[in-house]
């Protein structure tokens, strides 16, 4: 079972237009019985059985773009095993071609020695290198059990209501993105913005759009500490020695706690 | 009563720059280290009695005794595949004080013997690996990573490593086969990393927020640091609390404190007018605890005692506007994905108990359904390579176990409106043998 995509032009992300059920997300009851689909990416292809097994690709026969190779060799020389190289190399082509495509795969696998085949076992394994084509923009929302307690899947919902006319977006629900403290959140080209409102769905790709950092007051970046013991040595030094309270006032109030007392 | 150790100065500007970092005392334990003998240092750590902060818990300075001596390829592996749902403590501490991470490195491996390091780093955190790359290249630029490191005898190589997305990559030997650049499949156990790890070589791995404290341990002295918190959990540990709590975030808690404290007193509780139904206080494979819990003490073996563990410190309140089905179908939902499907009972058994949870909301479960669930968590756990299956299976077999009476409430209420019937009307098996009367005798 692979997590919801929503393609252009697609209301529905794919897993549940194959009848995968929704109920507890307050939409259909019934269980399809045998509906259920493979884990495995690719289950539903079909494979050329009558076709020889590609071999490591012929280095005279394949052309690979100088800049390619220089960093996948670059990326090999880093570790003890060159195979270590696999993921850095496979985001690069996803980098140069915008997903891991026939190609791409042909050309790494040409540079590192290795066969296509072991190189697309590990791109299907890894949710972030893609085997099929998608939009140039990213957005992951996270759906995991902190945000969805502060309603991550009706931003969801309306995440791909407003990406539905954008060809270059493509809208997933993720795994915990990390970021529970901004929830709910999303991670839009790997900028981590949150806690996000319904609104914030339009604006995500207005900004998008607009080639402009996306939601920027909501960026973590930016956020702060929200541990009230934290910072107090910075507090006292910003305050001369004069009043560390001053500096993070309500945030230490009835707390006992000896650095606060100068 | 707080006592700051990786939070000091965690929003200081500029922290994760050099100049600033060294500012603020770093790389001083470092440097004090390299003159202490490798056996003192190791000392220091065994002394100050820290678990791993990852999940497992499992004593850092025991395991880096683990480790063959001899010279011989050792590895170091900085566990940065932060995944666990709830869990963003690293990410803080990555990207606001990446040296601090890189200092607790060179002198945990300087303590083992160990000459090449790598992090691995999960692939959405995009912008804390910009920050470590840089901060990797100052500290080469500085000489603190490097050959013969401020002209002692140590030396090392740290590279970043990024994930791309693979919870099981989190679980310490699928993270090593990740890292040899294959699927992230665990790996049968023993042999453990830190006899045969990454490139069949002696591997010591550890969690980001365990080598950042390294450095403090140094700086004090591991005795000193084995008096904070309790005696079996020492030190200081960051929570991550979310979900549905006023101030969620990263608190620097001293291990023991009441987890009401926590809670309530550093993250204000649910909202106003709400009580806490259940949480997770160690990330989401923790077993629940609910509302009558809160007053448990939070450090590794007082929650072990109650039933449930501190694993990751991710503390996941869940209040009672929240149903429990939903919370449980989606923990399962989240696994069922994750699972690597090296192991039937996990593969199998992620994938069922979404199934059941989707019965009972359509209507067509039994409380017997009930049962079958429970007894499919206790087949998974302890019966695959790693803990992910377990990892479903605690919070979902305790929920049920918990909360049966509302499971049940709500397969009842799920019927009713699918129209199937109430099971008022079904005679049970037991029942209508009873009532057939006595077999006819031949």
């Amino acid at each position: 079972m692979s997590f919801g995509r929503a393609k252009p032009g697609q209301a529905r992300p794919e897993v549940e237009q194959r009848g995968q059920h929704a109920g507890l997300d307050g939409r259909s009851t019934s269980v399809p019985r045998f509906g259920h689909g493979s884990r495995v990416p690719g289950w539903d292809e079909a494979a050329d059985l009558t076709k020889d097994p590609a071999v490591i690709p012929d280095p005279a026969l394949t052309p690979v773009p100088g800049g390619l190779r220089a960093d996948v060799e670059a990326a090999m020389a880093r570790y003890p095993d060159r195979r270590s190289a696999t993921i850095p190399a496979l985001y690069r082509a996803q980098e140069e071609y915008g997903w891991c495509s026939p190609e791409a795969i042909e050309q790494v696998a040409c540079v590192m020695r290795l066969t296509p085949a072991y190189l697309i076992s590990v791109a299907t394994f890894y949710d972030m290198l893609e085997t099929h084509p998608k939009p140039r923009n990213d957005v992951f929302v996270c759906t995991n059990i902190s945000c969805s307690l502060r309603g991550a899947d009706e931003f969801y919902e309306a995440m791909i209501a407003a990406a539905t006319e954008d060809p270059d977006v493509s809208v997933r629900s993720f795994e915990c993105l990390g970021a529970c403290d901004i929830a709910p959140m999303a991670s839009v080209n790997g900028e981590y913005v949150g806690p996000l409102e319904l609104e914030d769905a339009g604006r995500i790709i207005e900004d998008l759009r607009a080639g402009r950092p996306v939601l920027e007051a909501k960026q973590l970046r930016h956020r702060r500490s929200v541990d009230p013991g934290a910072n107090l040595q910075a507090a006292r030094s910003a305050a001369g020695q004069a009043r560390p309270e001053a500096e993070l006032p309500d945030q230490n109030a009835g707390r006992d706690d000896p650095r606060s007392t100068p | 009563m707080t006592q700051n150790i990786l939070f000091r100065d965690i929003d200081e500007p500029g922290l994760n720059t050099l100049a600033v970092y060294e500012r603020r005392g770093g790389y001083e334990a470092m440097r004090r280290a390299l003159t202490m003998s490798r056996e003192d240092v190791l000392g220091g750590l065994l002394a100050s009695h820290i678990r791993g902060r990852g999940g497992a818990g499992f004593e850092m300075g025991k395991k880096i005794s683990f480790l063959p001596r001899g010279d011989m390829d050792k590895y170091l592996v900085c566990n940065a595949d932060e995944s666990e749902p709830g869990t963003f403590k690293d990410r803080e501490l990555m990207q606001k004080c990446p040296h601090m991470l890189i200092e607790g490195i060179v002198i945990a491996a300087y303590a083992g013997g160990i000459a090449t390091s790598f992090i691995y780093i999960r692939g959405e955190y995009d912008h804390q690996a910009d920050i470590l790359d840089a901060a990797i290249a100052e500290a080469y630029a500085a000489g603190y990573l490097g050959e013969r490191i401020l002209g002692s005898d140590h030396s090392l190589s740290l590279v970043l490593h990024r994930g791309a997305g693979a919870y099981i990559c989190g679980e310490e030997t699928g993270l090593l086969d990740s890292l040899e650049g294959k699927r992230g499949n665990p790996r049968l156990k023993p042999p453990f990393p830190a006899i045969q790890g990454l490139y069949q070589g002696p591997t010591l791995i550890n969690n980001v927020e365990t080598l950042s404290t390294v450095p403090a341990i140094v700086r004090m002295g591991g005795s000193e640091y084995a008096a904070i918190g309790t005696e079996t959990s020492t030190g200081t540990k960051l929570v991550s609390v979310s979900g549905d709590v006023q101030r969620p975030g990263n608190y620097e808690i001293t291990l023991g404190i009441s987890s009401r404290e926590i809670i309530y007193g550093l993250a204000g509780g649910p909202a106003e007018g709400r009580e806490v139904k259940l949480w997770f206080p160690g990330g989401s494979s923790s077993p629940v605890l609910t509302g009558d819990d809160l007053d448990v003490a939070y450090d590794f073996d007082s929650l072990a005692k109650a039933g449930t563990m501190l694993g990751s410190g991710a503390i996941i309140v869940v209040d009672d506007t929240h149903r429990v089905i939903d919370v449980a179908y989606k923990l399962a939902k989240f696994y069922a994905h994750e699972s690597c499907g090296k192991c039937v009972p996990c593969r199998e058994g992620t994938n069922w108990t979404v199934k059941m949870l989707q019965r009972i909301d359509s209507g067509e479960a039994t409380p017997m359904d009930l049962d079958i669930m429970a007894s499919v968590q206790e087949e998974i756990i302890g019966n695959c390579l790693c803990v992910l299956g377990d990892a479903m299976a605690m919070p979902v077999g305790s929920i049920i176990k918990k909360f049966r009476a509302e499971l049940e409430e709500h397969i009842e209420a799920a019927r009713d409106r699918a129209g199937i019937g109430s099971l008022e009307n079904v005679i049970p098996v037991g029942v209508a043998d009873e009532h057939a009367g006595p077999l006819p005798v031949h």
